[in-house]
């Protein structure tokens, strides 16, 4: 069957059941055709005074009694200082367990030692918003034996709810944790901030351990993950390394093209009509994308606009923001560095919010659908507006879906930031290798050599015409991109499909092809 | 002609080629090794291009090394250009 894209879509993958294709961004939502939380919650009441405490993290995972094909879940917040999913992993395959779903709100480059456990076949399904580095490329040489689904943040809340991913253990490290399992990202050694990811696991998971190297006196405040959820508490001497964790503050780019594609955006968004007083916005932490931030900074102040609040993936520049009064708040599903973590403890106004409230798509207050501008990145784009953030030149997993495709859809102004092209790489295609966002759901894509406007949004062109904005034919500007880089050459692909892309809704908008020539 | 001296142009920043030059006795034909950031979409385009610049200055006995992070055609061929000028000894043109 074929998608609203016209993608191949197969009725039945074996391992992973029905699929559905993808119908438009708001077609399950208008016909009323939403899983519905079917999921029971687990029956947990024990005796008044037990305790919670396990000896080691081994100790934890064999009072979880895990199974050959269980499902294993985590928060990706320690980002690339995990220590927590490789030493539970180690310890799963020791006891012999075999089958495992692996389901982590994202994977990144501290886990590139899962490779040899996929290769195994002791990991046999991932379901993560991002894939990277080796196991990326293993899993898109086909190692994997069921192919890998890549969901969105608010996708994976909807995907749990709906029993689509069913965690048995969910292990959630924290940076502070209390006897009963109440625990925070917000203090510690190894903090890191919002712990916004880990609030659907510790809801639906049989079995839910709080992992800390901060054992703190009862009770551990603030209670991101309460306790009434927590079967156990375990003490590791570490969660990770706290420098790759989160380190010290975010700094601007001081790359021209990046600072030239930002201030295009800045301007973008100030003559878009939504640059008034209450304004909402969110920003990436990469690149262009945050460099838009700090024009905006000065663009808001020249002209005394007071926003309403941001969300994210939240930096210190949206914290310097938030403490100049730019915003009034800041909603917080995950924070990027050191100096985020003290203000998630310590203002009022920067609120932690689940990812549940942050971007499911089946509930009534996503924080995206309340969103005035979103800036995201890409790693290609094409004529249609649809835009591949998940696979890479050689047509490998080597990105993330992330919250792109759940703040472009709820976003008034979806503002997709790129280079015209990287390293002779062209990012203007008729077609992305991989749709992670369809371009529906985005409006506006601003390179170094002009600023493309979705034809779906004919009064935003003739207004950034008129403030003198550089509007481009999309197809212009990729003949022009083209004649410089020249094509590159074919992809080399199988017939195998070792990823599927589910968009938020959970109906698939694309699928991933094995890549041939990779070592 | 036949280059003379060992001789480099460009730099390894991206979007840049380093070129370097190594001279060969004469009837030894041209070699041209080629490493690419780019390698699986530009390969032949890499190869083609060397090889232009190469036969328009006349240019059979080579050994070429090309390390290249992206760099788009004038660059490619300019840096090619000036490796092998230096290589001849002759400098008009180039630093």
């Amino acid at each position: 069957m074929k998608n609203a894209l016209g993608v191949e879509i197969p009725e039945y993958i074996d391992g992973l059941g029905e699929l559905q294709p993808y119908q438009g961004v708001w077609n399950s939502v208008l016909k009323g055709d939403v899983a519905s939380q079917t999921v029971p919650t687990v029956l947990k009441a024990q005796k008044a005074h037990v305790s919670k405490m396990c000896d080691s993290l081994e100790d934890a995972i064999k009072k979880s009694q895990p199974f050959d094909g269980m499902t294993v879940s985590c928060h990706h917040h320690l980002r690339g200082g995990d220590g927590v999913l490789m030493q539970a992993i180690a310890i799963l395959d020791k006891m012999g367990i075999k089958d495992i779903t692996l389901a982590s709100s994202s994977l990144t480059s501290a886990h590139d030692g899962l490779v040899p456990y996929v290769e195994s076949g002791m990991i046999t399904r991932i379901f993560s918003s991002g894939i990277r580095g080796r196991l990326g490329e293993i899993i898109s040489m086909g190692k994997l034996k069921h192919p890998a689904v890549i969901h969105s943040h608010g996708g994976r809340v909807r995907d749990i709810m709906s029993g689509r991913i069913k965690p048995d253990l969910a292990l959630l490290a924290a940076s502070a944790a209390d006897e009963e399992g109440n625990a925070t990202g917000a203090h510690g050694p190894s903090a890191f901030g919002s712990m916004g990811y880990a609030d659907i696991d510790a809801r639906y998971a049989k079995t839910v351990v709080v992992v800390t190297d901060n054992l703190v006196e009862y009770p551990c405040v603030p209670p991101s993950v309460r306790q009434h959820f927590v079967d156990y508490v375990v003490t590791v001497d570490s969660i990770g390394d706290a420098s790759k964790i989160a380190s010290g503050t975010t700094r601007i780019t001081s790359s021209p093209m990046d600072l030239r594609i930002a201030r295009i955006a800045a301007t973008v968004i100030e003559h878009s009509g939504l640059f008034k007083n209450g304004m909402s916005f969110q920003v990436g932490a990469g690149g262009a994308s945050l460099a838009v931030a700090k024009f905006l900074r000065e663009d808001m102040k020249r002209k005394s606009i007071q926003g309403s609040f941001m969300i994210g993936g939240v930096t210190s520049y949206g914290v310097d923001m938030l403490e100049e009064g730019l915003f009034k708040a800041i909603f917080d599903v995950q924070s990027f560095d050191a100096a985020v973590s003290t203000s998630v403890l310590n203002n009022p106004q920067h609120i932690e919010i689940t990812c549940d409230q942050y971007a499911n798509p089946n509930n009534c207050g996503a924080m995206t659908n309340k969103l005035d501008v979103v800036v995201l990145g890409a790693l290609e784009v094409d004529v249609d507006f649809n835009v591949n953030v998940i696979t890479g030149s050689s047509g490998e997993i080597r990105g993330a879906s992330g919250g792109h495709s759940d703040t472009a859809s709820g976003a008034n102004l979806s503002v997709v930031v790129c280079p015209s092209f990287r390293g002779r790489l062209p990012i203007i295609m008729d077609r992305v290798h991989t749709v992670v966002t369809p371009g529906e759901s985005v409006d506006v894509i601003v390179t170094e050599r002009g600023v493309c406007v979705n034809p779906s949004k004919p009064n935003l062109a003739a207004a950034l015409k008129k403030a003198g904005v550089n509007v481009v034919d999309i197809r212009d500007l990729k003949k022009e991109v083209d004649s410089m880089t020249g094509i590159p050459a074919e992809k080399k692909l199988g017939d195998k499909i070792v990823a599927l892309v589910e968009y938020r809704d959970g109906t698939i908008i694309d699928v991933i092809k094995n890549v041939t020539n990779l070592e | 002609m036949t280059p003379k001296f060992k001789a480099q142009a460009g730099t390894f920043e991206s979007s840049d080629i380093m070129v370097l030059i190594e001279p060969v006795a004469e009837g030894s034909g041209r070699q041209v090794d080629i490493s690419s950031t780019v390698m699986l979409q530009f390969e032949e385009d890499l190869k083609t291009c060397i090889n232009q610049v190469l036969d328009v200055m006349e240019i059979e006995n080579v050994h070429l090394i090309a390390k290249d992070k992206g760099a788009l055609t004038p660059t490619i061929k300019a840096r090619v250009e000036t490796a092998v000028k230096r290589s001849l000894g002759i400098q008009e043109g180039t630093l």
